[in-house]
Formats: structure tokens, sequence, C-alpha cells
């Protein structure tokens, strides 16, 4: 991870485009979540505006990938209320189809379809979903391939990339659907040190261009130099939030310096 | 390693990439190393040798020195003493019967036989009319087809006699070919859709309106429910259903002997057929037989069985807890009763539920059941697909905002069904060779046509040969349905380097 960080280090962030507008693209008020009788999520309430990077981080098994799951219904939560971009989620299958195309995923194992190509991969949910003819989605395809740097790689199968160019892949896969937010649970931690690095730049890429993101993730690096808000949760619970700063040098709560001198302290 | 002085070492130079060892090869060394690498195996080498060839001995001099011609089966024991033979294969029966092995006792078209090679005796018997008219007297007439054949090799019987069949198959691969071959071009798919009502056609004859009305019923029906569906969404699909229906089935089938059990338009198909009336000569089932028997039921079965399949797995995957029951008992309840018990059931019961009058095709009865008993197999096959994906491959679906239909069609089913495939075709094979099971409903499948032949004065006491020929013909499918499964297997292999 160290070798990740002082290589970001490097990168001059340019925050011309990083702008944090007014705007609510998501809201969660007291949402609680279950399963069985596990109490995962404990009355969340969270409020994400337009061109917000927030990174959420805390112990395993605190509900971290479970609350991002449960924005694009992934997951279905039992009480309360979240609303995205404006659509509330209930169990109208419509509304939920309708936030998923909205809302881009981004998961820890890539979850590429190794059946089809990565140019086939990109234009899968275009075509399908959002009827763009294929020409059309194989030029936006290619386009964010060559964003994320493997345009030639467009016509192998993901089985023959490595695992940072599959995630790579499937961020360039969710953004071929023009997503207004995106989530990321842990997109980095299968990956060796080198390809967290192409991975992370493609993500401070896109947050420079001012893409509202939600990010399940311990690269502390990332966080300090992206993130306008970073979130603790601890047993299902938003424990502390604050800016990077204050809340890397200054954290509050004792769960939260406990958790941040492990995972900074070696 | 063992030049290294010390433990430090720095690299100078990098290797440049030098072509792999040549191949291992050598018939010696193989056999050295597998054949004879220790006491026991040698052993176990030499007497596996020693078995095959024994077995070789007793069955090769029969096999070849097997009589082609000969009329009967004494006659073929007299061939052989005169030869000096001590044993031989009378492989002349299946030089004579060959055909009644393939079509039972599908009737030939002997007008076009006679028309095409007995044009000269028929003129002086009067023409065509005079044999096959109405005015023709019926023993002159069997006696004119008994000599005629008897001049015709069987070859020419083949092409001539039995051209719907023949020409039946011949499409059939035609429109098999684009589905299992991706690489040809996709209009022929076209016809591929097209063929079950050519097929039905040219097997069972009768008005050309029968299959006609159908195909332009279920035509209708879809674009009218692609149609109502844009604008009204399930409902309107299900209305067109309901429509498509009425279509298909007040047109009945010429499997469905129309006494009162469609009762409402059942004279659609006759008003056309006088219209223009073009139709060829209706055969009806119970005259099927044969190898073709095999295929007919064995096709349509396999077919129809892998969708019905593949929407039982989705099923038991659902939900929805009635549909999940739903499908649950149906798999387990088909799957967990013999085959030979349902055709048995299926001939009794429907005498009790059918009106009194109509009956139910037995061919038609055969193919639903063997189609419901493999499809509770696929189901389950498919089903093991369905589980051995990862849950990640949902989620990436759903995350996309795919919804059920699309996510099954291009993410799960793809690869699900891939993963099926050695346990689909095992299915299907075991499908394609169950249908000899239908001898015992009193269908004619090529088993129960070996009884017929020997039931002969001439062949009366031939078992061997008729079976081997029997189990060649369904040896050379099958090997060939496992041959392209792992082809399929091979080209579909993306996941791996
Ligand atoms: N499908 C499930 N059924 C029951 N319990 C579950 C399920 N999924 C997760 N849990 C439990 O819910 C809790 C939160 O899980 P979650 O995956 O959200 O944790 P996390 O914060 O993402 O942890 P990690 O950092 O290890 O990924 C864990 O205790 C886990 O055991
Ligand atoms: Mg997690």
């Amino acid at each position: 991870m160290s070798e990740a960080q002082t290589s970001l280090q490097d990168r001059q962030i340019d925050r011309s485009q990083m702008k944090v507008t007014d705007e609510v693209a998501i809201e969660i008020n007291d949402m609680n979540k279950w399963y069985g009788t596990f109490h995962v999520l404990r009355d969340i309430n969270l409020t994400v505006n337009r061109g917000e990077r927030i990174v959420i981080c805390g112990p395993s098994g605190s509900g971290k990938s479970t609350l991002i799951r449960c924005i694009n219904a992934l997951e279905e939560h039992q009480k309360g209320q979240i609303t995205v971009d404006g659509t509330t989620l209930s169990t109208d299958l419509k509304n939920i189809d309708k936030v998923r195309s909205e809302v881009g995923m981004v998961f820890q194992h890539f979850n590429l379809f190794p059946h089809l190509t990565i140019l086939e991969n990109c234009t899968l949910a275009p075509i399908w979903v959002r009827k763009v003819p294929k020409r059309e989605a194989e030029e936006t395809a290619m386009y964010f391939l060559e964003k994320v740097k493997i345009p030639e790689q467009a016509h192998k199968y993901p089985g023959q990339l490595s695992g940072g160019q599959q995630q790579r892949v499937a961020i360039a896969r969710s953004l071929c659907m023009r997503p207004r937010i995106m989530l990321f649970d842990e997109p980095t931690s299968a990956l060796d040190p080198e390809m967290i690095k192409e991975v992370l730049d493609t993500m401070i890429q896109l947050a420079e261009e001012g893409m509202t993101m939600l990010c399940v993730t311990h690269e502390m690096g990332f966080a300090r130099q992206v993130a306008n808000r970073v979130i603790f949760m601890d047993a299902g619970q938003i424990v502390e939030q604050n800016e990077p700063e204050p809340f890397f040098t200054n954290p509050q709560n004792d769960r939260t310096k406990l958790f941040l001198s492990q995972i900074l302290g070696h | 390693m063992s030049k290294q002085s010390s433990v430090a070492f720095v690299r100078r130079e990098m290797l440049p990439p030098a072509p792999p060892p040549p191949g291992q090869a050598g018939v010696l060394r193989w056999m050295r190393e597998n054949l004879f690498s220790s006491v026991t195996n040698t052993a176990l080498t030499i007497l596996s040798l020693y078995f095959i060839w024994s077995v070789l001995a007793s069955i090769m001099p029969w096999t070849l020195n097997g009589i082609w011609v000969a009329g009967s089966l004494t006659e073929c024991r007299e061939i052989r003493d005169a030869r000096g033979l001590e044993t031989a294969a009378c492989w002349a029966v299946i030089n004579e019967r060959w055909l009644q092995l393939l079509f039972g006792f599908y009737p030939t078209d002997d007008k076009l036989l006679s028309s095409l090679f007995y044009a000269e005796p028929l003129a002086t018997a009067g023409g065509l009319e005079a044999v096959f008219g109405a005015a023709s007297n019926a023993t002159d007439r069997i006696e004119f087809v008994g000599m005629m054949k008897g001049d015709l090799s069987n070859f020419t019987i083949f092409l001539f006699g039995y051209w719907r069949p023949l020409l039946a198959v011949a499409l059939l691969v035609v429109a098999v070919a684009p589905i299992l071959y991706s690489s040809l071009p996709r209009s022929l798919l076209f016809f591929s859709m097209l063929y079950p009502f050519v097929g039905v056609f040219l097997f069972w004859g009768g008005s050309i309106w029968g299959p006609m009305t159908v195909a332009i019923g279920l035509a209708a029906a879809f674009f009218i429910g692609r149609f109502f569906a844009k604008r009204f969404g399930l409902l309107g699909g299900g209305i067109a259903a309901v429509a498509a229906f009425i279509f298909i089935f007040l047109n009945p089938l010429p499997f469905i002997d129309h006494g009162g059990l469609f009762p409402l338009f059942p004279h659609v198909k006759d008003v056309l057929h006088s219209i223009i009336p073009f139709g060829l000569s209706a055969i009806p089932s119970d005259q099927f037989g044969g190898f073709m028997l095999a295929i007919i039921i064995g096709t349509s079965g396999i077919v129809l069985s892998l969708p019905i399949g593949i929407l039982l797995a989705l099923g038991r995957q659902s939900t929805m807890p009635f549909i999940r029951w739903v499908c649950v008992t149906f798999i387990e309840v088909i799957r967990g009763v013999p085959l030979i018990v349902w055709l048995f059931v299926a001939s009794t019961l429907l005498k009790y539920f059918l009106p009194p009058g109509s009956s139910f095709d037995a061919l038609l009865r055969v193919i639903i059941l063997v189609t419901l008993f493999a499809s509770a197999y696929i189901a389950e096959v498919v089903r093991g697909g369905l589980a051995a994906l990862p849950t990640g491959q949902y989620e990436a679906a759903d995350s996309l905002g795919l919804d059920y239909w699309k996510s099954m069609q291009l993410i799960v089913l793809p690869q699900a069904l891939k993963i099926s495939i050695p346990g689909i075709v095992n299915t299907f094979i075991g499908l394609f060779k169950d249908t000899t099971l239908v001898v015992f409903v009193g269908l004619r499948d090529p088993l129960g046509l070996t009884n017929a032949i020997r039931a002969t004065g001439e062949w009366n006491g031939i078992y061997w040969e008729l079976y081997i020929f029997v189990a060649l013909l369904f040896f050379t499918f099958c090997f060939f349905m496992s041959r392209y499964s792992m082809y399929l297997e091979r080209k579909l292999q993306t996941d791996r380097r």
C-alpha cells in the first residue's frame, strides 16, 4: 500500500472540476437493514451532494459493503428511505432498474462477463438497457477504454487480462452507461500493489472530472488526496465523518482512533 | 546454483527467451514408459493383448466372411457351407430389408415410382389411372405394385419411393446446421423456423393448409403480441398468447382427429383447401416406423425439451414460492417415474379424459411424454449450471440495470448452459435411445421391426445381424452428438487462457 501511496503523492491533482454543488445526489434517511435477526445497518443518515467524493472505511464486517449495495438495491433495506437522483427506492422493479442504470458500480472481484469480449462487456448494457445503436455503443466503449488506457485489449476476453486491467475494464463498463454516480466496493483490495496504482489513477481521473463517487477503500492516500469527506463505520453505524485532514490528524471517536492507528501504524 | 560462491547474486545480463525443448515424441519411448515400465505393467500389457486378440479372432472371420447376397437364411447357410466356411454373418438380411428398418411400414410413393420406371407396362395396361384410379381393381393394383417393387433395386425405391421422408430428413439437416454451427449464414435461421411446418407436411402429408394455417396463425399471433406488448405490456402479451392459442388449435394439426375436442371452427382448413386444393397423400402416424421414428421423436424431443427444461430450472430458482413449488413438483414427479410407465399411463388415461369418439395421435403423445421426461432432466442439469455461476455475475448484471429476462438471456444462461453442455448432451443421448421404448405402445421402432422381419419365413431365426445394424444406426447418431458437444465446449472456452 505504501508504494501506491508514494506514487500517488507524485501526482498533481487538478481540482478545477472538483466542485461540490448544492444539488442532492443521494439521500438516506434513518435506514435500517437486517439479515434475518442480525441488525447490519442501524439508523443510517447520509446526504451526498453532486460532485462529492466520499470514502467509507471501517473494520471488516462493519457493514460498508452492505451500505453501498443498498444504494443500488443489490440489497434490500427494511426500514427508512433511500432516494437516488430523485428516485425513491421501493420494491417497484421499474424504479430499481432506473436507479441501477444511473448508478455505476465497481466490485472488489471485477465481475466482468467471462464469455464476452472486453468490448462486448462494455457495449452490452448500453445496447440492451439504453437502446443505443451498436455502432454508437462501440464508439463510446472505445472512448472509455482509451480513457482507462487499454483500448488495445478491446477484442480479448477478460480471462486474458491482468487483475488491474480487468478492474479498469470494469470501471469503463460502468462509465459506458454514463452514470451520474459511481459506487466502488474495495476496488483495489484484490490487486497487487503495482496494479493498485493504475486503478487508483483511473479513479482520480474520474474524480477530477467531477464524478460523484462513493468509495469503500482502505487506500488512505487516495482518501487524503481525493475525498472531500471520509466516513468511518463500525458495527453497522456511521461513527464519525469529517473532511480528510481533520479526520486523519484529529479523530474524535475512540474506535476511529484505534482503527486509524491499526491501519496507519505499521 | 552450485557455481554460485556466495548468497548474494546479481544478474548482469537478462536471458533471451528460448524455444521450448523439442517434443518428447517417439513410439518406442512412449511404449517403454506406458506399457512396459515395470514387471506388472508388462504382464498386464501382454494379458490385454491376448484378450484383444482372442476377441477379434472370434469376431472378425464371422464379420468379414459375411454373405451379402441371399434370399433367405437357409440360402445363406447353404452358401456358407458351399464355401466351406465355419462361421459367416448373413448380411444379406440387411441388404434385403434395410428400407424396412429405416422406414417401417411407411408407404412408398407408388405413383411416382410407376410413372418414372413403368411408363411402358402402364401404357399397355391402360395408363396410370387404370392402375391407381378409383376404377382400378384392387387386386390388380396390389399385384402390379408388388411386381414393380420386386424389379426395382432397394436404392431406387429409397430415393424415389421414400422421397418424402428422405427430403424431410435432408431439410432437417439444413434446418439444424445453422443452429449448430454459428459460422453458417444467419439468414438460414429463417428456414430453421419454417422447418417444423415443412417437416410435418412432408412426413404426414394431407392438405398443405393444415401446417399453413398453423404457421400463419403463429406468425400473426407473434406480430399481434409484439404490437400489443409495446402498448399494454405483459397483459397485452397474454391476450396475444390466447389469440395464438385460438389460431393454432382451432385449426387442428393432422394429429388430432377432431371429434369434438376443439369444436369451434374445425373447418377453416377445409374451406381453404376447397379453394386452392394442394396436398400430399395423408399418412397416419400408425404407419410410421423404423429409424425414421427415432429421428422424428428424438429431434422433436430434443428441440422442445431444452427450452422447457431451461424454464423449469429458472422457475425452480424463482423467488416466487408458487412458481418454485410448481416447478419442483413437476420435475420430481416426472423424473421419479420410469418413462415406460408414463407411456402406458398416457395411453390408458387419455381414453378417459378425451371426449368419446376422439383419439389422440399415438406418435404425438409419445413426443409430448418424451419431451416432458427429458425436460425434467434438463432442468436439473441446467440448475447445476446456474448454481455453479458466481453470484458476482448476477450482481454485475443487476448493477448495470439489466432486467431479469435480459440478464438471464445475456449473462446467466450463456454461461450456465456452457457449464451444462456435457449433462445436456448426456440427457439428449439418453432421450434418443429411449425412443426405442415406443415399441411397447404399439409404434414400430427399429427393434420392433427386427421382430417383424424375423416373423417372415425367409428370415426366421436371424438375430445378430439385425441388432448390429440397429446398434450402428443409433451409435452413429449418438457419437455425432457426443463429438459435437466436445466441439462446442472447445469453441466456447473463453474464460481460460
Ligand atoms: N448475505 C448475508 N447474510 C447474512 N449476513 C451477512 C450477509 N452479508 C453480510 N453479512 C454480515 O453483515 C455484516 C456486514 O457485512 P459487510 O459485507 O457489509 O461488511 P464490510 O464492512 O463490507 O466488511 P469487509 O471489509 O470485510 O468487506 C457482516 O457481519 C457479515 O457477516
Ligand atoms: Mg465489504
